[in-house]
């Protein structure tokens, strides 16, 4: 197929006889493919393979894992109970019970705060609609599994807890 | 009678381990040599108590799996046809190799055994009559399946396979009238000499039209790259055996590996000498006996222990790696290596080099039949290397090939040798 003022680029050249009998085609990429298997033969540490649960591969710092809610100073959960991450959320996986704060300065806080990581879809539009950088998804976990799917609904107590080391 | 017997029993359970262990290898080389090849490194996670055997354990433990799968059934199947294509397809792909020699002969004492299950008149028509019974298998398989992606499959099978059987009769032919017999013993036997005095008179100096046509039937007979139209996956699913699970899949399976086996045997034997060494006739190796028994010992013990210090070095090297029973492997290797070592060096003592006639007689035989499975499992080798190279071709494609360009250089090649034969002998 040609179009007007484009130059042709495709052109089927006619085999020469060795090409068309294949014998000699086949046999060069024989040599193609054996000095692949030779070289990874003898460096096998140097394929491009990562040995998945020994060696990880590293991620970029803004890589969105798992969520985590970030504490005051106190201990208690930034979270105002606003509503926003859980209305943002494309895949609705968010649900949030407010409740009264005991200090007067801080209106609501989160009664529970319930996040279905099946489906999530980890966009990250509920730490980009965050007002007060109460929820994030910096911790780099990526590793999730578990033996049934009560246990992907993480609650308040594991998202306030769910840091990489573990200490925030 | 019943020394005959028992003679031809270990003969054919010696067959059998050959064959089932070729399987077993080849399985394994077929995934770790493709993931080579593509810059992977393939299968290395199952292991015995930490030994991974570079991933040899993994057709073991399939069979494990696939003995303890499900076996799934296709209600509307033909019950007694689709039990019997499986084990069909595997007799057949282990009756091959019956005419095939894996030596010379062996002298013990005063017996002499012939190192041939059945030394048959027809050997070659044999091979042939069974590898087409092949197709039954296959074709019983995809018809009583009673689905139409395994019905195809074994519609193009037996296409395929029709088409290109006669391409390699008529190759074989070619290779018949040169050595005058159909007897198997007899071609190889005829391969022994040299050509001008240097040249082995092997079947693909004598024959290499021949032995091209023959390599590209057998690559189509046995329905590997690029002639795997039967099992197709982008098409078909995955051909004559889609509805077969559990065992039943497994022997299809291994079939398929056996085959390609008896067709390296094949290849070996008509066009590579078989168990002949080239440029050292059974003579001057029986001659040479002790000599050569003290320079295998050597050779033996000083490359094994050379690699146990390999071995040894890598222990050192991946302490730590993994932090599991898997480092004790290259240690493992390497105190097998250094006792293997120095067990053949040890046997220096028994003084190897005063080795009697008889003892000459069977390390001769030991070493041919050693020749004839390293030939074998290079021709296997070369099943997989052109597998993982070669880009399968489509269905029109493989018959025009067959039916336009391979028979009639078949026939070709036979009139050109027939005549040759004529005006040089008369």
């Amino acid at each position: 197929m040609s179009f007007k003022g484009l130059p042709e680029v495709v052109t089927n050249r006619r085999q020469n006889f060795w090409e068309s009998t294949y014998f000699v085609e086949i046999f060069k990429g024989l040599v193609v493919t054996g000095r692949h298997l030779v070289k990874n033969l003898f460096n096998t540490k140097d394929m491009p393979t990562i040995q998945y649960p020994e060696q990880k591969r590293e991620y970029g710092p803004r890589f969105r894992g798992r969520h985590r809610l970030t504490q005051r100073d106190d201990g208690t959960p930034k979270c105002v109970a606003c509503q926003m991450c859980s209305t943002v959320c494309p895949a609705d996986c968010i649900s949030i019970e407010a409740a009264e704060h005991p200090d007067p300065t801080i209106e609501k806080f989160p009664r529970t705060f319930d996040i279905d990581l099946l489906r999530c879809v980890y966009c990250g539009l509920c730490e980009e609609a965050c007002p007060c950088d109460a929820i994030r998804m910096d911790t780099g976990i990526y590793e999730i599994a578990a033996y049934n799917r009560e246990a992907f609904v993480v609650d308040k107590e594991f998202l306030l807890n769910n840091d990489k080391d573990g200490t925030r | 009678m019943l020394p005959l017997i028992l003679e031809v029993l270990v003969k054919i359970i010696f067959m059998i381990i050959l064959i089932m262990g070729f399987v077993v290898i080849l399985i394994w080389a077929e995934r770790k040599g493709s993931a080579f090849i593509q810059d992977r490194t393939g299968p290395n996670r199952a292991s015995i108590g930490g030994i991974r055997l570079a991933g040899i354990v993994h057709p073991i433990a399939d069979v494990f799996k696939l003995m303890f799968k499900e076996d799934v059934v296709p209600q509307q199947r033909h019950p007694f046809l689709y039990a019997f294509a499986p084990w069909l397809v595997m007799v057949v792909a282990l009756s091959t190799y019956a005419v095939i020699p894996f030596g010379d002969y062996l002298q013990i004492g005063d017996k002499v055994y012939s190192l041939v299950i059945a030394d048959i008149q027809v050997g070659m028509l044999y091979v042939l009559a069974i590898s087409s019974l092949a197709t039954y298998g296959v074709a019983l398989g995809g018809w009583a399946s009673n689905s139409k992606y395994t019905f195809l499959g074994s519609m193009r099978a037996t296409a395929q396979m029709i088409s290109y059987e006669i391409t390699m009769g008529l190759a074989l032919m070619g290779l018949f009238l040169v050595f005058g017999s159909l007897r198997l013993t007899d071609v190889v036997a005829g391969q022994g000499d040299l050509l001008w005095g240097w040249l082995p008179s092997w079947g693909v100096v004598v024959q290499p039209l021949g032995f091209l046509l023959f390599i590209a039937a057998v690559y189509a007979e046995t329905n590997r790259t690029p002639f795997d139209m039967t099992e197709r996956d982008s098409e078909i699913v995955a051909g004559y055996h889609t509805e077969y699970s559990s065992m039943k899949f497994a022997l299809f399976f291994m079939a398929e590996y056996a085959h390609m086996v008896v067709a390296a045997a094949l290849i070996a034997t008509l066009y590579f000498g078989g168990y002949q060494i080239p440029w050292l006739p059974r003579p001057v190796l029986e001659q040479n006996g002790g000599a050569l028994l003290t320079g295998l010992l050597i050779a033996g013990g000083i490359g094994s222990l050379a690699l146990s210090t390999v071995f040894f070095g890598r222990a050192r090297r991946e302490k730590g790696w993994y932090n599991d029973a898997r480092e004790r492997e290259p240690g493992f290797h390497g105190v097998n290596m250094l006792i293997g070592g120095l067990l053949m060096l040890g046997a220096l003592m028994l003084k190897p080099w005063t080795l009697s006639a008889g003892g000459a007689s069977i390390l001769t035989t030991l070493l041919q039949t050693g020749f004839f499975v390293a030939k074998l499992a290079f021709f296997a080798w070369l099943f997989i290397w052109v597998r993982w190279t070669v880009p399968s071709m489509r269905y029109d494609q493989v018959m025009n090939l067959g039916w336009k360009i391979l028979l009639p250089l078949s026939l070709l090649n036979v009139a050109v040798t027939a005549v040759w034969l004529t005006v040089a002998h008369g």
